[in-house]
Formats: structure tokens, C-alpha cells, sequence
């Protein structure tokens, strides 16, 4: 009896040092789908130079970051919004403090087919075409055909912004509202496999995710304005209209294993990882 | 010593036995705690007949009618398909396949339940959508009718298994009788052991529906998530379950928005209530 009693003690003893040592090295990363790539590029390069320390990254959307940061489930969130007020009440409620790092800049890439005509839009027209007020293509130059409206779940930071940025034109108290036909779907991803598929979707996300087989809208801030396509340098000199910071977020003022990794990402290696993966790095 | 044992064991079956209902009963509970909080802020009315969804803007909508007309559609569409389906399906393996075709039928419906469902999403996604979109010449292809097809292929090993056995359990000199008069094989299936069976048959297709509304993955996946009313089942829509999966891992604890998600989950829960419900009524209507 006495020998069972002795190696329970022992073994919980073991399980408790394990969890701790654990606990100490690894940092959970979890937020922004956008920034998932650049996220795990970033854990993946601070991981080979500390060997020993544990970068574990998910996803799931700014909100559900935000959302885990102040349940305690996450170290860092990721995020392309910055954090609502609701959010921070919520957080002192709970006791966390959330500390914002900015940490790069997105540019968003409104996608359409390439076999679409269309190639160059005003962000008033973007507007009427996400809130429904333009239904078809020839409105805007193209073909006679319904328009296919993609956005994001509403847990997206992308989706957030770009209702407050394009459809509300950052005027707080907008009330416009994407058309309740948009296809709401769940990742960048799906978004740019309907895009790539459907001649008559239109759709956005970071620049990061565009590829050949979908064309990038070239945005003007009216009619008179230049038409700019999402690039890096157009981002960096504030001529493209619709882009964005990235954010982390802690909770409190970095310490410790987390502060080492923030360091890391505002240093030039971890800036040049930002542009690495299409990117608009903060600090040059 | 051996009586305490014997007693011990009684009560923990005992126990077991009670679980299950144990556990419905606290997770009602816990659904109708977080639920009806939000009926402080929001009207039942507007709640369940509102036409908008827009559950983070200021001030949230929160109008559920889409959501449950996309879940009623798809379900229906899936039943349509499943139902004429699954039951010759199950007349055939009970009353006219050979018994080597038999257990291969049978082998390959436990094969079909056994595919996880967003592996079907993921199939449908690849091959259903464009499909879909062509044939009908459609902006997109994620509507309800893929919805609802995919869903068929999740209704259907139940539909077949559970109507196989009230065919099976139907008393076999129903059928010698049958014959004795004269009557033919399609005859004797239709005019006898269809009704005899009638009621479990009905239980069968209970379950299935059953299953379908409960279904979430998939959908999602591939009925493009709309939450607008649909006019027709070749429409996007948004469903009652996808909402809630899409949604939680945003919305904040003991917010408006989580506290509708878990209203939804009440509503939910009685409609799949109501309908294993009808199917236990249907079950144990000879009795």
C-alpha cells in the first residue's frame, strides 16, 4: 500500500515538474488567419535560433485571439483589427490587461477572376458592390452577369475592417451592412478557390493570399484619383486605399519568453520574415 | 461481504442507466441558462421572426427567421432525396436481394455512416459545387440544393437500416398469406408489408431528418452561408447550426451576440426533440 502511495506522489511529482518546464518554454500564438503564415514563419526562425523554446501558432480569426488572450488560453494574439472597447471592458473584468504591439501592415486585395473584365474599381463602387446596392456586372463595365459577393465569417479582423474602412468609409456611425446575400465563408483560402473558379465572384483578403489564378482590382479613392494595385510599395507610401496594421496583442507589457519573441519580430530579422511573406514591415 | 459487492454493482449500473439522462438534463439546463439571457436584452418575437442577421454591428440584429428557413430547406431537400431513396433501398435488401448481395448492401450503408462529414463537405466542395453551378447555370454552385444532397448521403444509412428492420420484424405469414391468395410479389410489398411495417418505416425517416438538421460541417462547407431568406432551393442559405460554428470562437463570453448563439442552441435543440419525439411516437404507436 504504502509502495503504490509512494509511486502515485512520485509520478504526480514528475507531472507537475513536466508541466511547469513546459509551461516556462513554450509560447501559444493564436489569432488572425491573416497572419497564420507570417506567424508560424516567424515561430519557425525564433524556434531554430533558441532551440528549446516552443512556438505553438493557431489560428481561427482576430476575434477568437482576442477572445483567448482575455481567457487566459493564449499568450499572444494575433490580430488585424485593433481590439474593440467591449473587449478591453471585458479583459479588466477578467484581469488582463491587453498591451497593443503594431507589428506590420496588410494591404487588402479585392480579388476578382481573371477571365473578368472588370480590373479597376473606386472604393464607392466596392461599397455599393458588398452592400448590395450593385447586383450585376455591366453596372461596373462587364458582362451582363449577376455578381457573386464573397466575404468573410464575421470572426474575421478582415471582415470587421473592411466593413468599417470600405463599406462604412470609416465613418463610426455608419450603419451600412454587407448584403445579407454575400456568401460568408470561412478562410482566406475558400475564398480564393470560389474566386479562382467563378468568373463572376468578387472577393477580398491580404495581398498575401493572391496568386495567378485570381486578379487584384486596382483601387482609386474616387474618380478623379489614381488607380492603385496592392503592392508593397503602394501600401508603404499610402497610395493603395485599403490597407491595415497588424497587430499583437499581450497581456501586460511583454516579460520573459514572451518578451524575447516580441523583440524578435520587431527586430530586422523578424521584419524581414514580414516582407518575406508579402508583408508591409513597420520598421526598416 | 458478497451482498455489499452485489450492492455496490446494482447501483452503479444503476448509475449508468441514469446518465444519459442525467446529462440531457443538465445541458438543457445549461442551454436555457445562457439562451434565455439573452431575452433580457432582445424580444422573443424579434428573435425568432426577425429578417436580419448581424450579430456584431451596433446595435446587433439578431433575427433568426433566415437561419431557420435555410435549415428547414436544406433539411427538406435532403429528405425529398433520402426518403424514396433509402426506403426502396431498404425494401430491396429486406424482401428481394439475394443474401450474398444482402450483406454486401448492408456493408456498404455501415461504409457510407462511417464517412465523417466533412470529409462529405470536402467532396462536395470539390465535385457537387461546380456541378451544381453548371448544370443550372447558377452565379454559384454553394446553395441549398448542394446542401441538401450532401445531407442525403448523411440521412441515408439510417433511413435504410432502421426501415430494413421494421421490414425484417414484419411476421412472416403476413407475406405467406399474401401469396396464398394470390397475390404478386410487388402486391404483397405494397398492399401488406409496407403498412405492417408502416410505423417503423416512419420512425426510420424521423431519425434521418433528425440527423440532418443536427448536421454541421458539412453544410457549412457548402451552402454558401448567407443568412437571406431563400426563394428557391438553388439560393444560398445560412443554417441554424453552421451559425453557431462559424460564430463561437468570436463571440465574446456573456456577450448579446454568444448569449443568441446559445438561444439558437435552445431552438435547435427543441426542433431535434420534436422530431425524436415523433419518431418514438410512431415507434410505439402498435403498442
Amino acid at each position: 500500500m504504502l509502495k503504490k502511495g509512494l509511486l502515485v506522489a512520485i509520478t504526480l511529482l514528475c507531472a507537475a515538474t513536466a508541466f511547469a518546464a513546459k509551461d516556462k518554454d513554450s509560447i501559444q500564438v493564436k489569432g488572425s488567419d491573416t497572419m497564420v503564415n507570417l506567424s508560424q514563419s516567424w515561430a519557425e526562425k525564433y524556434t531554430e535560433e533558441n532551440p528549446g523554446n516552443f512556438v505553438a501558432v493557431t489560428g481561427g480569426g482576430s476575434g477568437t485571439g482576442i477572445s483567448a488572450l482575455i481567457s487566459g488560453t493564449c499568450d499572444i494574439a494575433n490580430a488585424s483589427r485593433t481590439i474593440k472597447e467591449k473587449e478591453i471592458a471585458l479583459a479588466k473584468q477578467r484581469g488582463t490587461d491587453p498591451y497593443e504591439i503594431k507589428v506590420g501592415l496588410d494591404g487588402l486585395a479585392v480579388v476578382v477572376n481573371p477571365h473578368n473584365p472588370v480590373s479597376k474599381l473606386t472604393t464607392q463602387q466596392l461599397a455599393d458592390i458588398f452592400t448590395g446596392r450593385v447586383t450585376n456586372w455591366k453596372e461596373l463595365g462587364g458582362e451582363d452577369r449577376k455578381i457573386v459577393v464573397l466575404s468573410r465569417e464575421v470572426n474575421s479582423g478582415t471582415h470587421v475592417y473592411f466593413k468599417e474602412h470600405v463599406l462604412r468609409k470609416s465613418d463610426p456611425n455608419g450603419k451600412e451592412e454587407f448584403s445579407s446575400g454575400a456568401l460568408l465563408l470561412s478562410s482566406s483560402q475558400a475564398i480564393a478557390d470560389e474566386v479562382a473558379g467563378n468568373s463572376d465572384a468578387i472577393g477580398y483578403y491580404g495581398m498575401g493570399y493572391t496568386s495567378a489564378k485570381q486578379k487584384s482590382i486596382a483601387v482609386a479613392k474616387d474618380e478623379r484619383s489614381e488607380y492603385v494595385i496592392p503592392a508593397i510599395e503602394n501600401v508603404l507610401n499610402g497610395k493603395y486605399p485599403i490597407s491595415r496594421p497588424l497587430f499583437v496583442y499581450t497581456n501586460g507589457s511583454p516579460t520573459g519568453s514572451v518578451k524575447k519573441f516580441v523583440d524578435f519580430i520587431l527586430s530586422k530579422e523578424g521584419q524581414d520574415i514580414v516582407t518575406a511573406t508579402d508583408f508591409v514591415p513597420v520598421k526598416k | 461481504m458478497r451482498k455489499f459487492k452485489e450492492f455496490i454493482i446494482e447501483k452503479l449500473v444503476l448509475l449508468c442507466g441514469f446518465a444519459s439522462i442525467i446529462f440531457v438534463g443538465l445541458i438543457f439546463l445549461f442551454l436555457l441558462r445562457e439562451g434565455l439571457a439573452l431575452f433580457k436584452t432582445a424580444g422573443p418575437f424579434n428573435f425568432l421572426f426577425g429578417k436580419n442577421w448581424y450579430p456584431i454591428s451596433e446595435p446587433a440584429q439578431l433575427g433568426i427567421l433566415p437561419l431557420i428557413l435555410g435549415s428547414l430547406l436544406v433539411t427538406v431537400g435532403a429528405a425529398v432525396i433520402s426518403i424514396p431513396i433509402g426506403v426502396g433501398c431498404a425494401i430491396y435488401i429486406a424482401e428481394i436481394a439475394p443474401i450474398k448481395i444482402k450483406e454486401m448492401l448492408k456493408a456498404g450503408i455501415e461504409l457510407l455512416a462511417a464517412i465523417p462529414s466533412v470529409v462529405l463537405g470536402f467532396i462536395g466542395m470539390v465535385t457537387l459545387v461546380p456541378l451544381v453551378k453548371n448544370i443550372f447555370h447558377l452565379p454559384t454552385g454553394l446553395t441549398a440544393l448542394s446542401g441538401s444532397i450532401m445531407l442525403a448521403f448523411m440521412a441515408m444509412p439510417t433511413i435504410v437500416s432502421v426501415a430494413e428492420d421494421a421490414l425484417y420484424s414484419v411476421p412472416k405469414n403476413y407475406k405467406e398469406g399474401a401469396f396464398a391468395l394470390g397475390a404478386t410479389h410487388w402486391q404483397t410489398i405494397w398492399r401488406v408489408e409496407l403498412p405492417a411495417a408502416s410505423s417503423g418505416i416512419l420512425a426510420a425517416i424521423m431519425l434521418g431528418i433528425g440527423r440532418v438538421i443536427g448536421e454541421t460541417m458539412a453544410v457549412m462547407m457548402i451552402t454558401g452561408n448567407a443568412a437571406v431568406i431563400p426563394h428557391s432551393i438553388l439560393a444560398p442559405v445560412r443554417t441554424l447550426t453552421a451559425t453557431i460554428a462559424a460564430e463561437m470562437g468570436e463571440a465574446v463570453v456573456g456577450s448579446e451576440h454568444y448569449f443568441a448563439l446559445f438561444a439558437i442552441g435552445i431552438a435547435l435543440f427543441v426542433i431535434s426533440f420534436a422530431i425524436n419525439v415523433t419518431a418514438d411516437l410512431f415507434l410505439h404507436r402498435d403498442e
